[in-house]
Parts: C-alpha cells; sequence; structure tokens
C-alpha cells in the first residue's frame, strides 16, 4: 500500500479526472493550433485531424484506404509476434529447465537483446529489401526478449514442491516441461507476451519505414513527404487505437488466466 | 522383508560456506505394511529422512534403501503426500489423481477404473471436475491422499500432511487414514511433530533427538493397541482418553521436553 499518497478517488471520480486531464490536452492542442504559433499545415486541429481519420476509412491514401493499411500492418505485425512467441516461449522454458542450455543462450541472448528493434532496420533492408521478412525481423525483435525472460523466469521460479510432486509422480522431462512448467508459468508468459507485443506493435513503423507497398508506417511516410501532417496524425492515432486494443485483448486473457487458476 | 531402511544414514548441510550436521547416523527399520511415525523436536530433521526416501535428497554418508535397493531419486513406487498439498492449481481433482498413472502406459480403462475407485475410498465423488483452489484445505488433501494412492506405491511417504488444516479437519482425517489403512494397508513413513497424532495412527512411533538429528528411542504402540483394544473406539477423542494413551503419549512428550531442555541449556 502507498500510504503516501493522497486519498484514493472513487471510481466515477478516477473517470472524470481522467476526463479532465483528456479535455486539458485537447483545450492546449486546440489553442495551439488555432493561435497561429505554429502554421496550420504542421499543427492541425483536432477535428481537421478526426475529419482526415474519418476520410481516410474509404479515401485511399498511398493506394489503399486506412483500414486496408492497418490490414497490412497487423499482418506483419501477427507474423512477427506469433514467430516470437512460438520461439521465444519453448526456449524461454527449456533454458528454465536444462542449466546447460540457460548457461549457453543468455551471454548471446544478453548481447543482443539491447539492440533495440530499430537499430535492426538497416539491417533488415540489407537483408530482404522490401519484402515481408524485413518488418517481421523488426517485430520479432521487439516482441521476442520479453516472451522469452518472462518463460524463463516463469519456469526458472516455478513452486519446487510442483516439480518434486512430477518427479514422486514418474514424470519425464518433456511431460514435466509440458504439462508442469508451461501451466505454472502461463500467467507469466501472458504477461511477457503482452509485453512483448506492445513493443512489437510500437517497433511496426520503424519496421514499414523499409516496406515500400503498404501499411501505416508506410502510410505515414507517405504523408510526410506530402507534408500532410493530417495524414500523419490519423496515421498515429490508428497506432495508438490498435495497440490499446491488443493489449486489452491480452489483458482480458491475463486476467481470466488468472481466475481460473484462482489466483483472481 | 523390510520396506524402508536407514543404515547410519547422514547428511551435512552447508550455509554460507560452513558444514554442520543435520542428521547423524539414523538407523530406522519400516516393515513392509507397517505404518512409523517419526516425531522430533523442529529443525531436527525429520523432513530430511523422509527427503532422503523419497529421492530428493541424498544421504552424505550412510544408505537409504526401499525394498532392498538403494533410493536411486525420487519415482512414483515412493509416493509422497506433501504438507502444501501441490496439487497442480492448472488440472482438476480427476486430472490431478491420474497424473501419475498417466506417466506409466496404461490401458484409458484401467487408468478411469483405478481413478474412480480411488475417489471414491477418499470419499472425493462429485468433486472431480473441481479445481483445487474450489476445495477446503481438507478436501485438498484427500485428493493428494488419492494421487499417491493410486500409484499403489511401495511405499508412502507423508511429510506433516494435517500439519496445514485446522484442528476439527486434522481429526476427520486422522481417523480417515486410520479407515483407509484398514482397508488398504500400506508402508507408510509418517512425519509428525504432533505427538496424539503419532501415537494414534501409527504402529510404531520412533523419537529423535535435536540436531544434529538421531533416532532416541523408538516405541512399539501396536502391541499396547492391540491389548488394551484401542480398535474398539471409533473415535479419536475416545482413544485419546484411554490411560495407556495417555501414558503412551505423555512418555513420548517426555523424551522430546528433554531434548527441548538440552537445547535450551
Amino acid at each position: 500500500m502507498d500510504v503516501n499518497r493522497s486519498p484514493l478517488p472513487s471510481k466515477v471520480e478516477a473517470f472524470f479526472l481522467g476526463m479532465a486531464g483528456l479535455a486539458c490536452f485537447v483545450a492546449i492542442w486546440v489553442a495551439v493550433s488555432i493561435s497561429g504559433l505554429v502554421p496550420r499545415q504542421f499543427l492541425p486541429t483536432p477535428w481537421e485531424v478526426a475529419l482526415r481519420t474519418f476520410n481516410l476509412l474509404w479515401e485511399p491514401f498511398a493506394g489503399a484506404s486506412l483500414p486496408v493499411h492497418l490490414a497490412r500492418s497487423f499482418e506483419r505485425f501477427a507474423s512477427g509476434f506469433t514467430l516470437a512467441a512460438a520461439v521465444g516461449v519453448p526456449l524461454g522454458l527449456l533454458m528454465g529447465w536444462f542449466r546447460w542450455l540457460d548457461d549457453m543462450i543468455t551471454p548471446v541472448f544478453d548481447g543482443l537483446r539491447f539492440i533495440s528493434p530499430i537499430a535492426w532496420v538497416p539491417f533488415a533492408a540489407l537483408w530482404f529489401g522490401t519484402g515481408l521478412g524485413g518488418p517481421i525481423l523488426i517485430i520479432f525483435s521487439g516482441a521476442f526478449p520479453p516472451g522469452l525472460i518472462n518463460a524463463y523466469r516463469g519456469a526458472r521460479f516455478v513452486d519446487r514442491t510442483y516439480i518434486e510432486a512430477a518427479q514422486m509422480l514418474g514424470t519425464g522431462n518433456l511431460r514435466t516441461i509440458v504439462q508442469v512448467l508451461l501451466p505454472a508459468s502461463f500467467p507469466a508468459i501472458v504477461a511477457g507476451l503482452r509485453i512483448g507485443a506492445g513493443l512489437g506493435w510500437q517497433s511496426l513503423v520503424g519496421a514499414e519505414l523499409i516496406v515500400a507497398s503498404a501499411g501505416v508506417g508506410y502510410m505515414m511516410v507517405q504523408g510526410q513527404s506530402n507534408i500532410s501532417t493530417r495524414t500523419v496524425m490519423a496515421g498515429m492515432i490508428a497506432i495508438g487505437v490498435v495497440g490499446l486494443v491488443i493489449d486489452v485483448a491480452l489483458r482480458q486473457l491475463e486476467a481470466f488466466v488468472r481466475r481460473r487458476r484462482g489466483l483472481r | 522383508m523390510s520396506a524402508i531402511q536407514f543404515k547410519d544414514a547422514s547428511r551435512l548441510f552447508e550455509r554460507d560456506g560452513k558444514t554442520f550436521p543435520a542428521l547423524e547416523n539414523v538407523n530406522l527399520t519400516v516393515a513392509d505394511k507397517e505404518f512409523v511415525a517419526l516425531v522430533g523436536p523442529s529443525g531436527c530433521g525429520k523432513t530430511t529422512c523422509l527427503r532422503m526416501a523419497a529421492g530428493f535428497e541424498v544421504p552424505t554418508a550412510g544408505r537409504v534403501l526401499v525394498g532392498g535397493i538403494q533410493v536411486p531419486g525420487p519415482g512414483p513406487d515412493r509416493a509422497v503426500v506433501f504438507q502444501q498439498f501441490a496439487l497442480f492449481p492448472w488440472k482438476s481433482v480427476e486430472d490431478n489423481i491420474a497424473f501419475g498413472l498417466r506417466n506409466k502406459n496404461m490401458p484409458a480403462e484401467e487408468r478411469r477404473r483405478r481413478v474412480s475407485g480411488v475417489i471414491k475410498l477418499m470419499g472425493l465423488e462429485s468433486y472431480e471436475t473441481a479445481f483445487p483452489h474450489q476445495l477446503s484445505g481438507g478436501m485438498q488433501q484427500r485428493v493428494a491422499i488419492a494421487r499417491a494412492y493410486v500409484l499403489d506405491p511401495q511405499v508412502l511417504l507423508m511429510d506433516e500432511p494435517f500439519g496445514a488444516l485446522d484442528a476439527q479437519t486434522r481429526i476427520v482425517m486422522q481417523e480417515e487414514l486410520v479407515r483407509i489403512a484398514r482397508v488398504n494397508p500400506r508402508t507408510v513413513l509418517f512425519i509428525t511433530h504432533a505427538v496424539e497424532e503419532a501415537v494414534y495412527l501409527a504402529d510404531r512411533v520412533a523419537v529423535m533427538t535435536r540436531r544434529p538429528g538421531r533416532i532416541k528411542e523408538i516405541l512399539d504402540v501396536r502391541a499396547i493397541r492391540a491389548a488394551e483394544n484401542w480398535d474398539r473406539h471409533e473415535r479419536v477423542e475416545d482413544v485419546m482418553d484411554l490411560e495407556s494413551f495417555v501414558h503412551l503419549r505423555t512418555h513420548i512428550w517426555r523424551l522430546l521436553r528433554d531434548e527441548k531442555f538440552a537445547l535450551d541449556g
């Protein structure tokens, strides 16, 4: 408990406080935008951005409408994220179980994980050009570390009595990993995947800087070349909203897993 | 044939670079189908004894044998019931009980038959699909005992199995265990710090010294139980009221108390 903080606001109060914060943000935005301090072209008003976003739902820009761009982006995200989860989670569990694998992989992993997803962009461009491989590699580099780390920590610090119970029941390595380590670490794994999904989705624009066909990032880069700040900002809003939706969905999954486990 | 044998089993522990003895020359034999309770002051190493028989720990000197063979590591022939139940919270009651059987390549039909048999034995009918967190502590420990029993193990190792239960539940479980032991006698090594529980349940009670733990005295309860006909009483409290029971309990209490004073002095 954080005893030093002021009294906790009620749910209704919290809602209105949030609304007030949002209103302040929009008010400052509007004020700066219509005051003429910044050219309107570089800071359109909220309603201009909203209108642009709305229009982009049908009107194609850079070869496609916003939903089509989003769909392409999501496809890349889903590929990279699925790959990261499919490799990271089993590898993390195995590293948590087999000490020798831990000792072997940890130095390599620690060396690589501080290279940010954006730092992979030039390398990915050299390797894959404008193909699907580039964005997948970049999203992978963002989503992979949290998935692996959480699966590893989950497996490494699983309650010892579960392992001992499995051992005395005559359980082999593979079955212990799949039937004990995996479910025991599941809450940690889902939490890791949520963080990974966030990082992966955030890496998307960087990934799409090198993609020449479609995608929200591509649309934004095109908007930038056309000095269409509204398009750029519409793209930012779309990224924010979809990112939030992904996070909420995974949060629900996490809560569901915890409830089922009796962890509330 | 002796089911469990401790032969001069010793165990050193290491902490902060220093070694100190936890167990010293433990000699104890649990005969086939015999129920032996191990009591001792806390920290005397009684749980370490059980863990060595289970194969979770190895003696640093001496030997621990089960069925005449030196314990190679944990395995389903030596089923353990843990104080904290150690049920898998992501599995239903039924799946928890069946977990060990699934490791043996047993026909599904046979497996189901054995699981439902032990569910009936432990009074767990209608809880088959419940998850552990939906059950009370007593019911969870019934599941854990069922999970051990269903393996048909050579020996059953129980590490303060009722220690985490409230007093009423504890009594019910003690009566249950006696009932089950009559239906289906097993070789049991039972760790407890509750003297009355040990005397009520066991054929023999082994009393340990304070650390480094050794076997101080072994009391044959069986002879007294038969002579005084404890079994004519169905309830724990009636047995515990008998003069012979009280006498035996007090004797063990004194043994433990001496150890306590030795520790304080």
